[in-house]
């Protein structure tokens, strides 16, 4: 059961196969069983669960259910929900009940999906290992000595190890692809206001967007279209119109045209990766896509602009983590400054205290114009490159990640070579493009995944290319020996 | 050595809004402590800011009303610092590019010389919460009632040269924002309060440092801060010391400046475009709806009340000085006709009376239709001046019509001929000496004489007899 796509389970649920009830225990099973070893959840839900699954039950009962009743996910635990703690993966809010729900969460519980439980985390999303984490790093399931990629990586690794159908993840530099290709998943990175931000716990404002992890395109779409759609509630939400992203999966690929960046295959990039990346390309070919080289000249500015904007944001956004309403209070504050201060270095996690630093630095007078005025010019320049990328190409792909998964610890001391894992990823954060990561090719066992980056709003176009290959080929099936 | 003093204001007008600037939550005063607070204004992890779009149509009205250029597009940006009664640890303000650019207001000096303050700018940004300090042993409480609670900061160019001018700056300001229905202007409440920026120089050299006078919530606190601050400086100045730039409270207890923070302690703020809000975008219809129904701006009514209705500069501004007199003004002019008497009474008794109870001319228990209809009895000699000022305080009191009043108490004016032409007599025949004396007097005493006689006809009618009637007949019962 715990193989199937969302297609499958919904058939079964409605055919009365199998219940709700039952899939839902059949995961918690599944994460009694396995979670112990690789630490994908930091809260679990089940009373909750099983109370919803069978509320699902009923509407599968009655004939109205969509095709998202029943089936079992799981929350980045950045997601805000009612009753239900929402730490951030950060010590700083390990005493936080959420007094309500993110938009993501009412949208999906809406559609009649069932949350298991809330999923690990960098701390504050801020990692690309799953190391940051309060609660502990979440191994891969491919190889438990090895990171699952971050920051969604506890819902990178409990997609893979089979522990929910699917989860929602957040991408601010790539959190949602590069733990996706990392631990051999689909992972869709929508465009910038394509999906409400309410309810979800800011890192980067101008950059944050949720997504799905799921185990192929096709689920991917389902869960697209439960959380994709304008929300007043967030003033950055698109008012564009959501098209139905299932229709168009199985449009066909002939005409396509596919850009690949040469500087997306450059020096960095694992030949290993590369080659799997040009199998993938090969298979496109065959489906009649049509191969163009292209360039966009600013993307070796594009770290340095995101490790400005980024910490700026955030150094901003985590000010009201300051012990005063909610959240970590250091014991007996003698003042207020006191108060600030241990509450503050006392909750929050290194990584996060380091990018406090260099966004604070980078806003102070004197140095604004130079950092972050410049890296917002930089930002038009990387997106004025995919707009004339975008004049003679559909998509542009390439590597989600210059590495396959690296080993526990490996970067854990060396922020700037961890940095360098979004390498390809943060491009599309810094323009708002939308971006999928998918399995391809592993290469010695260990998943690789491959980019594509479309236009504003092309999801369905991105899920339509993604869902062609994976119906050509079985390396989205492949599942980590043992889960 | 003389010295010349230069101010600056920034005024904060909490705007009229129903909920707050990006939140649902309600503005009114008053309520119990964090019960208008919802999860926006508590900066609860997650929620994120809505911009309310009539605090924009505001905006968009005073920019109107000062004259000054609209920015079309405007940003918000986060001003970072850490404060208790600060949820999300910055408060949203606009920054590089405010919403209201250059305009001016112009005030009246004393002597009626009118001068041309700049406003440098205006901007929409979000209030803060408020530290209690009472009652929690040894703790702060925070209210968050407040937090979120719409903002207009009014920045002056430091074109103020003395106490005064602040506070005529500060009224004209306070009128406008009432005129157009954008502030309560409650400043017990703190709907409106001001920043001075206060410097001395010797005349004609360049400014010199200035102090920062925060929160002043009167306007004669507002002119004993700066006064106190303009001495505290010379006096500094004078004994060789220096004006550091800092940020002083003023005490109205002890009626003096104190300091709270020196620029050396200042915050840097990290101004930066807030990522949560789009930047503001006004079209021309947006704009057209925004300043469409904008009352009549208190100057210009000022000017046209004084061609319109033949009245002097003062009472055409103390007429007004609100909307709402000057409404009440014009209602009674419309119903009673005489311009001229309405003037008089408004600014004299009706005036008198709301200022002596303490109340606002909403509050006036003689509407204008009341008014005006006192004033119609005296136009069509139903009753004197004299008696109305008795009718006038009935109505206050008892709030009946004047009609009403002068039936119950029999206060008609006595205008036949014959019951005047009796009293006439009588007091003609009891005072035999003087009307002997005024017969043998010439024209110029015998006009002083006649307000003895005059005297003694109204005594004996109570008041009531016709003055003029009574002036003929007694002019021509002595001369004979």
């Amino acid at each position: 059961m715990h193989d199937k796509n969302i297609a499958a389970l919904g058939a079964g649920l409605r055919a009365g196969d199998f219940s709700s009830v039952e899939l839902t225990r059949a995961f918690l099973d599944r994460i009694e069983q396995y979670d112990g070893e690789l630490n994908c959840f930091i809260t679990l839900a089940p009373e909750r669960a099983l109370a919803r699954a069978e509320q699902a039950d009923q509407l599968i009962r009655s004939g109205k259910a969509g095709p998202l009743a029943g089936i079992p996910i799981a929350h980045k635990d950045i997601f805000c929900t009612e009753g239900v703690k929402t730490s951030c993966g950060s010590k700083m809010l390990d005493n936080f009940i959420a007094p309500y729900d993110a938009a993501v969460v009412s949208r999906l519980e809406e559609a009649g999906a069932v949350m298991l439980g809330k999923t690990n985390m960098d701390e504050f999303a801020m990692g690309s290992s799953n190391e940051t984490s309060h609660y502990g790093l979440v191994r891969n399931p491919w190889d438990r000595n090895l990171v699952p990629g971050g920051s969604s990586g506890g819902s990178a690794a409990a997609v893979a190890a089979r522990l929910c159908v699917a989860a929602t993840g957040t991408d601010t530099g790539g959190s949602i692809r590069q733990p996706a290709a990392l631990c051999g998943i689909t992972g869709l990175k929508p465009t910038y206001g394509r999906v409400s931000r309410y309810g979800m716990i800011a890192f980067a404002s101008s950059l944050d967007q949720a997504g799905p992890l799921t185990r192929s395109a096709a689920d991917a779409a389902v869960i697209l279209q439960a959380i994709a759609g304008l929300d007043r509630r967030d003033s950055t939400s698109a008012e564009e119109p959501v098209p139905d992203y299932s229709r168009q999966l199985d449009d066909p690929l002939a005409g396509l045209k596919i850009g690949l960046p040469k500087e997306y295959f450059n020096d960095g990039l694992d030949s290993e990766v590369a080659r799997s990346v040009e199998l993938a390309v090969d298979e496109y070919r065959r489906l009649g896509a049509e191969i163009v080289d292209i360039s966009l000249p600013n993307s070796d500015l594009s770290v340095a602009a995101y490790y400005v904007v980024a910490p700026a944001e955030c150094s901003s956004n985590l000010s009201r983590f300051d012990g005063v309403r909610f959240g970590y209070r250091c014991q007996g504050p003698k003042d207020l400054e006191d108060l600030y201060k241990r509450s503050r270095s006392e909750g929050f996690g290194a990584e996060v205290k380091r990018r406090i630093l260099i966004g604070t630095y980078a806003l102070s007078a004197g140095y604004y114009d130079a950092y972050y005025l410049k890296a917002q010019q930089i930002r038009h320049l990387i997106s004025d490159d995919f707009k004339r990328a975008f004049e003679k190409v559909d998509v542009i792909l390439g590597p989600t990640s210059p590495t396959t998964a690296f080993a526990i610890g490996e970067k854990a001391d060396d922020p700037v070579t961890m940095y360098l894992s979004d390498i390809y990823t943060i491009a599309a954060n810094l323009a708002g493009l939308p971006g999928i990561s998918i399995p391809v090719q592993p290469t010695a066992g260990k998943p690789v995944g491959l980019q594509i980056i479309g236009n504003y709003f092309q999801e369905a176009k991105l899920l339509n290319v993604a869902h062609r290959l994976q119906q050509e080929s079985d390396w989205h099936l492949a599942a980590p020996a043992g889960y | 050595m003389q010295w010349e003093t230069v101010i600056g204001l920034e005024i904060h007008a909490q705007l009229a809004t129903r909920s707050k600037i990006f939140s649902g939550a309600a503005t009114a005063f008053g309520a119990e402590p964090n019960t208008q607070a919802c999860g926006v204004d508590l900066g609860l992890p997650g929620v994120l800011p809505v911009l309310n779009r009539e605090a924009v149509v505001m905006a968009v009205r005073f920019s109107a009303a000062i004259g000054a250029d609209l920015e079309r597009r405007s940003v918000f940006a986060r001003k970072n610092y850490f404060y208790p009664d600060l949820p999300k640890g910055y408060q949203i303000s606009q920054f590089e590019l405010p919403i209201v650019g250059r305009g001016s207001a112009e005030i009246m000096l004393d002597g009626g010389e009118i001068r041309t303050v700049g406003i440098t700018r205006a901007h929409l940004e979000e209030d803060a919460g408020k530290s209690l300090h009472g009652d929690f042993h040894g703790l702060t409480g925070i209210d968050l009632n407040r937090a979120g609670t719409p903002l207009l900061e009014i920045v002056s160019e430091p074109d103020m040269r003395s106490a005064k001018e602040a506070v005529a700056y500060a009224r004209k300001i306070h009128q406008i924002v009432r005129y157009i229905g954008i502030c309560d202007g409650n400043m017990q409440e703190g709907s409106f309060r001001a920043d001075a920026n206060v410097s001395i120089r010797p005349f004609g050299a360049e400014l010199g440092t200035r102090a920062e006078l925060k929160n002043i919530n009167s306007f004669r606190f507002l002119e004993r801060a700066i006064n106190f601050e303009v001495e505290r400086q010379i006096e500094l100045l004078e004994s060789g010391g220096r004006v550091v730039q800092e940020t002083r409270l003023y005490d109205p207890d002890r009626d003096e400046t104190r300091s709270m923070r020196s620029k050396e302690e200042a915050n840097d703020y990290r101004y930066f475009p807030d990522p949560d809000l789009l930047p503001v975008e006004l079209d021309d219809a947006f704009v057209a709806a925004a300043i469409s129904g904008m009352p009549e701006l208190p100057d210009v009514r000022r000017l046209r009340f004084s061609e319109e209705y033949a009245l002097s500069q003062s009472d055409a501004a103390q007429l007004t000085a609100s909307r709402e007199l000057a409404d009440y003004y014009e209602a009674t002019v419309s119903e009673a006709g005489d311009a001229r008497l309405a003037a008089n009474w408004v600014t004299g008794d009706l005036a008198g009376s709301l200022n002596r109870d303490g109340i606002d001319i909403g509050q006036s228990p003689i509407t204008a239709p009341m008014l005006a209809g006192l004033l119609r009895r005296i136009s069509d000699n139903t009753i004197s001046g004299k008696i109305a000022k008795q009718v006038f305080d009935a109505m206050w009191s008892d709030s009946g019509s004047a009609d009403e009043i002068i039936e119950s108490q029999g206060l008609k004016q006595i205008t036949d001929a014959g019951a005047i032409e009796g009293i006439v007599d009588e007091v003609v025949n009891a005072n035999p000496s003087q009307v002997e004396a005024y017969r043998q007097a010439d024209e110029k005493k015998r006009a002083k004489m006649l307000g003895f006689f005059v005297g003694q006809v109204m005594r004996l009618s109570k008041g009531k007899a016709n003055p003029q009637q009574v002036n003929e007949l007694l002019c021509r019962k002595l001369a004979s």
